[in-house]
């Protein structure tokens, strides 16, 4: 049998189990709370900033809060994809049966990325449905749709390092812990020292890349890809700040090139782990 | 038509100056089954995960039908079913679904599937558990699961580690029995194993480790024939208690008789020379109204006896 067809039964398997988990309920909820919480104070409070035009709505909506989904879905179904295969003795099961290392790992990559999908297009829905009831049909654009890919493509990436994490464990709350932190607050921590005490653009990290999800959208000085001298507010009318953010092909290249290496670099990791 | 085969050349695996398993040759070859011996760490799991290439070997090479595990895995797994280390499968999974995953990832039609899958099922005594999760079954559930997922694809090479772990005592006789189906299909079976009476009902032959090192590997006549001490040994009960005195004078003159030992007021083990011809004697002996025997039953099994003794020698 071939192998990219084990791999797409693997992954169909493993879809199964991860639909029929509580880890899928959980990630299911968290969109929901995220969605609800941002959609009851744009409800409440109306801000002008969200409200201006479709394009601002998606840049603060949607490219804040998407990011956070994709990182608690890398988290939630990417942690202990691999670990878990040592640790929970799963990997015992498939380790019997004739297939590649390589086919494992891909095939449990398809099957996170698809459950991680099915957050992310959650999201969207209820994201457009807000949208929608302040937009009417004017908020459905074409830029929304970019911003969806490139989305998908921080998925991608995001889910290719938690991989790599995940294969570097033998122990699920290890892969899990150092994603969560890496992703939740590590990487955007390493971002601000470098960019802020050191002054150069952290172009090699991958929180830099996904500020483009919501600067395509072109909103705000601050958020626009690419480099800009911006007036920032602040006492006495303000001040003047030079911002650099990844320009979209920059930010997609970012994206891939974590994507393809870290790829790589976890198949190596598993290839050679033992499961002793 | 050629021989299922398992085949194993200078299989060392060193864990840092620990070295598990040193220089193993082995060939297995034909229908049988081959019992892997040893006590906890002797190297018997670890020559079979590489085998299966779960680990890798620091030198050597492992075949299965004359292909390399190490060099060509997906290959040379398609001959063989395999339990090793109680696995888990995804708990959400039911156990027909697990055992389609396998048949699918080994690329078994759905009319294949729908045969054997169900058949396996019985066979293990899982059928009423057929559509339930794997996440609410026993430990013993999941062994026997295991064992049907290594049977699905009817290999010609089965290769069981420790299979009876975790399951009670009619869960150990029917894996047992399970084992002995496996070999009226001229399959090769090589399987580790704590329980010497598991080796001597199922096994035709059997491989002694320890260290890391193989001891022996010969068929279980031969090992007898080589390393039985020729003394058996038998544990003799009574209704009452018997006093030595009473027992020497019993048995006095009997020349099979090597010695005993008291092991409590009512329990003797008699150990003694001559095979099954002087146990029928000393059973007559003892067996008279006097004494009121009210068991006698083999204290050690020659293997037993043989797998103490050559530990013993290595240690």
């Amino acid at each position: 049998m071939p192998s990219w067809k084990q791999a797409l039964t693997l992954a169909q398997y493993q879809l199964r189990d991860y639909v029929f988990s509580r880890r899928f309920i959980l990630m299911m909820a968290l969109v929901a709370i995220i969605g609800a919480i941002l959609t009851a104070v744009v409800g409440y409070f109306r801000p002008a900033a969200f409200l201006e035009s479709s394009g601002a709505f998606y840049a603060i909506f949607w490219g804040g809060g998407v990011t956070v989904v994709i990182v608690f879905a890398g988290v939630i179904f990417g942690g202990d994809a691999i670990a878990g295969e040592f640790q929970n003795k799963t990997g015992y099961f498939l380790m019997g049966q004739p297939i590649r290392r390589a086919t494992v790992y891909v095939g449990k990559y398809l099957a996170a990325f698809v459950a991680a999908f099915t957050a992310v297009v959650f999201f969207a829905v209820l994201l457009l449905g807000n949208g929608a009831y302040y937009f009417g049909a004017g908020a459905f654009t074409a830029t929304f749709l970019a911003s969806f890919v490139l989305a998908i493509v921080y998925l991608l990436a995001l889910l290719g390092a938690t991989f790599l994490f995940s294969s570097l464990f033998k122990t699920s709350t290890y892969a899990t812990l150092v994603v969560a932190v890496l992703f939740l607050f590590g990487f955007m921590l390493i971002q601000d020292l470098i960019s802020g005490l050191v002054h150069t653009t952290p172009w090699y990290i991958l929180t830099y890349a996904d500020s483009i999800i919501g600067g395509i959208f072109n909103t705000s000085c601050a958020s626009s890809p690419g480099t800009h001298t911006c007036t920032m507010p602040g006492p006495g009318g303000g001040f003047t700040q030079t911002v650099t953010n990844a320009t979209i092909p920059e930010g997609v290249g970012i994206m891939l090139a974590y994507f393809v290496i870290t790829s790589v670099l976890g198949l190596v990791s598993f290839e050679r782990e033992e499961f002793s | 038509m050629t021989l299922p085969s398992i085949e194993v050349h200078g299989l060392t695996k060193r864990f840092g100056s620990f070295t598990a398993l040193d220089k193993l040759d082995l060939k297995l070859e034909g229908g049988k089954c081959v019992g892997f011996l040893g006590p906890n760490g002797a190297g018997k799991t670890t020559t079979l995960k590489m085998l299966t290439d779960m680990i890798f070997p620091t030198e050597g090479e492992c075949f299965l039908n004359g292909i390399s595990v190490q060099r060509e895995r997906k290959r040379a797994m398609e001959s063989a079913g395999v339990l090793i280390e109680s696995p888990e499968i995804y708990p959400s999974l039911t156990a027909t679904q697990a055992l389609r995953m396998v048949a699918e990832l080994r690329n078994m039609s759905r009319e294949e599937q729908n045969a054997r899958i169900p058949a396996i099922l019985e066979e293990v005594k899982m059928a009423d558990w057929a559509d339930q999760k794997v996440g609410k079954y026993s430990k013993g559930m999941k062994q026997r699961l295991n064992i049907a997922a290594a049977l699905v694809p009817d290999p010609e090479i089965v290769i069981l580690d420790e299979p009876a772990t975790g399951l009670d005592p009619r869960g150990m006789a029917e894996v047992r029995s399970i084992v002995r189906d496996l070999k009226k299909h001229d399959r090769l079976i090589f399987m580790s194993s704590h329980i010497l009476a598991e080796v001597t009902d199922v096994c035709d032959e059997v491989a002694l480790i320890n260290h890391g090192k193989l001891l022996f590997y010969d068929t279980l006549d031969n090992v007898t024939a080589r390393f039985s001490s020729g003394q058996s040994s038998m544990d003799a009960s009574f209704a009452h208690p018997v006093s030595e005195e009473t027992l020497r004078g019993k048995l006095d003159g009997n020349p099979d008789l090597v010695k005993y030992e008291q092991l409590d007021p009512r329990r003797f083990r008699l150990s003694f020379k001559g095979g099954l011809p002087a146990q029928g004697r000393l059973l007559r002996q003892l067996s008279g109204e006097e004494l009121e025997l009210v068991s006698f039953q083999e204290s050690k099994s020659v293997l037993e006896e043989i797998y103490l003794s050559q530990i013993e020698k290595g240690d």
